[in-house]
């Protein structure tokens, strides 16, 4: 498909996935339409976009539509190599690492702290979220160790895959005691880190506006 | 053949259709390997060293570096091994995308109606199983169609990427049959599925590797008979509470 195609990307402002895909476009410099769905009433392109999912995100290049966010963000990263790598080119050992934490995160993260909010706070299964989630990111700290970011010295997949995810910490913090400085301060310097790259800036939500939606969310689908 | 120098070692379970992809990818490419049967109850060492954050098969040590993760490990062998015939996944970046979805949703859609077929304990539980199994079957019926355009594989006209993902489901499709009275890729139903099967199990490289679907049915049938077990317990701790 040539890279000069119509871009377009169906998409949630607070959803980490649609982000990732945010991030890795603007990494690349590709210009592209972005459109808010509404999940309450899923549009007609949405429907016909990802049929079988029917989710966001979804990318459309040049009418076809790749679907479910860490492809998107490998379909970007092969489509327009250059700027930015995000896998790097010629080391099949540190591609395969980085797609395996990528799948660490995407199998426990969104699952744990939807419990989290979900979940009504004092109950056993409450008490087993926030560990789950406390072991899940104790375990990408130590991953990330003393680096830069998580492939080394330079911002790439994993990173690409995490970052939307921090500004949940505040969220976490408020429904489940975790303060994020004390128990993850690796994770909360390379989230600085990362957000000094305009691409990160521009993609992840605000902290205290993305609250304010999971305490809507609660209110609508959580326990009572 | 494996470069000189290459060391492979694979950690696997007889009856982990995940290990079997992986030894699918390795007899398709041709490449030896040093296969070791992992009793999961009881983890080896190499098996905790190599996958501390999951501690599950299957591993692939290269060189005595572990790569974890069934189709990560594919990928890795395609990159790793790139004289070792045509690669898994097309070179198209779309091309990509579709094979790699349609991987994700047999582990989403498809394996999860197993586990909750596994796991049923009423025959509600066992209908609702079914009928998701039988739903990711159709969904993956429009798939091959689609992937296959009138060719043999997922692939095409050669085994990729998408077929090496079933393909490590192909034994237990047979197996679970038989344990759940079930015909999940029914020639009628799902025809391109059906014969998609009988052909893949007649490759010569499948049948190297392929476990006994015997051994399988036994394990499904434990598997069956340990849920009804569970199930009868909880009943009669029920009944005695109320």
């Amino acid at each position: 498909m040539p890279t000069t195609e119509e871009v377009t990307l169906l998409d949630l402002w607070a959803s980490p996935f649609g982000q990732r895909c945010r991030i890795a476009l603007a990494e690349k410099k590709v210009e592209y339409e972005y459109i808010e769905q509404n999940l309450a009433d899923k549009s007609e392109l949405l429907l016909r976009s990802n049929p079988v999912h029917k989710k966001i995100p979804v990318l459309l290049h040049g009418g076809r539509s790749i679907c479910e966010s860490l492809l998107i963000v490998e379909y970007i990263d092969e489509t327009w190599p250059s700027p930015s790598p995000l896998l790097p080119a010629d080391d099949p050992y540190a591609r395969a690492r980085a797609r395996f934490w990528a799948r660490y995160i995407d199998d426990k993260l969104f699952d744990c702290q939807t419990r989290l909010w979900k979940l009504k706070s004092g109950e056993p299964a409450h008490e087993q979220a926030k560990e789950d989630l406390v072991q899940a990111l104790t375990t990408l700290e130590a991953e990330l160790g003393d680096r830069d970011y998580f492939g080394g010295e330079a911002f790439g997949f994993v990173d690409v895959a995490l970052v939307p995810f921090t500004a949940w910490f505040h969220t976490y913090e408020k429904f489940g005691g975790v303060v994020a400085e004390e128990l993850w301060p690796r994770l909360v310097a390379w989230a600085h880190r990362c957000k000094e790259r305009n691409s990160v800036a521009m993609a992840i939500a605000d902290p205290h506006k993305l609250y304010d939606f999971v305490l809507f969310l609660k209110q609508k689908f959580g326990a009572k | 053949m494996a470069v000189g120098g290459d060391e492979l070692k694979l950690l696997g379970m007889f009856s982990s259709p995940f290990a079997l992809r992986v030894k699918l990818a390795l007899s398709f490419k041709g490449l030896s390997f040093q296969y070791v049967e992992e009793d999961l109850r009881n983890k080896s060492e190499l098996l905790v060293v190599s996958n501390p954050v999951h501690r599950k098969v299957p591993v692939l040590i290269h060189n005595g570096l572990p790569v974890c993760e069934s189709m990560v490990i594919v990928q890795y062998l395609d990159e790793a091994f790139p004289g070792a015939g045509a690669p898994f996944l097309p070179s198209d970046p779309y091309d990509r995308a579709v094979a790699r979805f349609w991987a994700s949703y047999i582990d989403e859609k498809l394996f999860s109606a197993w586990v909750a077929l596994f796991a049923a304990k009423t025959e509600e539980e066992k209908a609702e199983g079914t009928k998701q199994t039988l739903a990711a079957a159709e969904t993956l019926e429009g798939a091959l169609r689609e992937c296959s355009k009138g060719n043999p594989f997922f692939g095409g006209d050669a085994v990729g990427y998408v077929d090496v993902a079933l393909g490590g489901f192909a034994a237990w499709v047979h197996a679970f049959d038989e344990v759940h009275g079930l015909r999940q890729f029914d020639a009628a139903r799902t025809p391109l599925l059906a014969a998609w099967l009988a052909r893949f199990g007649e490759l010569d490289s499948a049948k190297a590797v392929m476990p006994d679907v015997g051994r399988l049915v036994e394990r499904g049938k434990m598997m069956q008979a340990q849920a009804a077990a569970a199930a009868s317990t909880a009943a009669t701790a029920a009944a005695k509470t109320s």
